[in-house]
């Protein structure tokens, strides 16, 4: 996948999350660009389940390539409604398809304004093209 | 996902550096220096040095030279290993301790001749191991900090002798160079100085050569090396290498907090070869032997272990920690190196790690976690 892959379906966090909209939920994941950061995954750390209340820009996990840690920070806030179980023995499915079976959590937004303030496609593409200098 | 801030201080550039961004290099900054951390990944070149060979650029180290008929007792005098049995051509690991005993820098001293010996050490330490030894060289041998006329590339791998050899001039002869030994040589028209030495566990050379040569030695590596499935490596996969084969990282497992004995580098240090910086206090500390000792750990439980990470013992108290830890490639497991209490220093103890604050199981084992067959 190439590192610039931006979506038109979804829109974008500074962090290099997407969040897409699926009926009243939000799924969240991250991007090309960051798996190409990243490079080869090899643990993802989970820290919440179902149920759980969390708030945009905080740590809800933690994804580690051969070389480094992100933290993963929520772009929303609200209440986790699903988790993707299958990245903890399966970490390379978000080199594989981060768009796709690598989703990470979905949650149930408290405060739809906040999804509004998140980039849309356009402008994820143009964060992109500056930071790949 | 958190992106870091770039740096702002001035990055140093290797003649290679055309070359790294040809080859899709992405640059990092390290001790100072602009160096690619990888190119096609960290995994699959570390598996293509494993099984074929992998081609590092290495030009950001640091070498020294000293020459006259003192040179070989200033180093000596400098280093916790005994470089009197050297022969010309040869060369020898070695630590550099201060008064304490603790560690200045671990390299490779090489004999030339015995009047010329070249030291070359981290990166990191460049200007600190340059200052030292001017400084125990004056008024006995002459000094010169030759880091910016000399370019360095380690050729890496099972591969790497069939490579060499195709690059024709000295290339072929090179299998008769034996381990830690070094010889001048002509390879794909460059004259260089070749080491049969390295960092990743397996068989390979080191080479210097000027700057102004080292693309064009390069660029022939590459390109012969390719259809034997030689990869441009970087720096992410040097360090799982070496960690794999349970080479000390300076500034990870060893530094100036840290001696060679507490580090498992006694076999470097020797006691009984005369006088030398620091002799007096690892004499002392071995006599008395070490409060704690560097092993090397597997993980157990989910968690890759990482420099700094504190690690437990079964009531959760800290008493040690992680120097370098990441997913060993090769040996499939997550993998570390940390001090621990003499205690607890044994193959098989159990211990945990403090993962940021999720604790994981982990072992104490045999090191190296890997060798060559």
């Amino acid at each position: 996948m190439a590192s610039d892959d931006v979506r038109t379906d979804r829109r974008y966090s500074k962090d290099h999350e997407w969040t897409k909209q699926e009926n009243d939920h939000v799924v969240v994941g991250i991007t090309a660009f960051a798996v190409d950061q990243l490079g080869d995954i090899t643990l993802v750390n989970l820290d919440v389940k179902p149920g759980d209340t969390i708030t945009a820009g905080t740590a809800f996990g933690t994804i580690e390539s051969v070389k480094t840690l992100s933290d993963l920070f929520a772009p929303v806030s609200g209440k986790v409604t699903r988790v993707n179980g299958d990245l903890e023995s399966r970490p390379e499915l978000v080199n594989e398809d981060c768009y796709g079976a690598a989703w990470m959590i979905e949650v149930a937004p408290s405060d739809p304004g906040e999804l509004g303030a998140l980039m849309d496609p356009a402008a994820y593409a143009e964060l992109l093209k500056t930071a790949a200098h | 996902m958190s992106t870091k801030p770039l740096p702002t201080a001035p990055l140093r550039r290797t003649p290679l550096y055309d070359e790294h961004i040809k080859l899709g290099g992405r640059m990092v900054p390290f001790a100072g220096w602009e160096m690619p951390v990888q190119y096609k990944g960290v995994t699959e070149e570390h598996r293509a040095v494993r099984t074929a060979a992998g081609l590092f650029d290495v030009s950001h180290m640091g070498e020294v030279i000293l020459s006259g008929e003192h040179a070989g007792q200033v180093v000596d005098y400098l280093v916790t290993n005994d470089v009197k049995k050297l022969e010309d051509g040869q060369a020898l690991y070695t630590c550099a301790c201060n008064e304490v005993g603790t560690i200045l820098d671990d390299f490779i001293v090489y004999r030339i001749d015995a009047r010329q010996w070249l030291i070359v050490c981290n990166a990191s330490n460049r200007d600190k191991i340059a200052a030292h030894v001017r400084s125990a060289a004056q008024g006995h041998c002459s000094f010169e900090d030759a880091s910016d006329r000399t370019a360095m590339m380690a050729l890496q791998g099972p591969k790497a002798l069939d490579i060499v050899a195709l690059a024709g001039g000295d290339g072929p002869a090179l299998r008769e160079l034996p381990p830690f030994h070094f010889r001048d040589a002509t390879l794909a028209g460059v004259r260089c100085t070749v080491a049969r030495t390295g960092y990743t566990g397996e068989d390979g050379i080191e080479i210097f050569c000027s700057p102004s040569d080292a693309q064009r030695l390069w660029r022939a590596l590459v390109e012969l090396g390719g259809p034997l499935g030689l990869e441009a490596t970087g720096l992410g996969a040097r360090d799982t290498l070496r960690l794999e084969a349970r080479l000390s990282l300076y500034g990870n497992d060893i530094d100036e907090t840290t001696n060679p004995i507490e580090a498992a580098l006694g076999w470097a240090v020797k006691l009984d070869k005369g006088d030398f910086v620091g002799r007096a206090a690892l004499q002392r500390i071995k006599e008395e032997g070490p409060a704690r000792k560097l092993i090397g750990f597997e993980m157990v439980g989910r968690g890759i272990a990482r420099h700094g990470y504190p690690l437990l013992d079964a009531g959760g108290a800290k008493v040690g920690v992680c120097t370098s830890g990441s997913p060993g490639p090769t040996v499939g497991k997550n993998i570390g190196l940390g001090y621990l209490p003499v205690s607890m220093a044994q193959v098989g103890t159990a211990f945990q790690v403090d993962c940021r604050g999720r604790t994981v199981e982990a072992v104490v084992v045999k090191t190296p976690f890997y060798k060559r067959a």
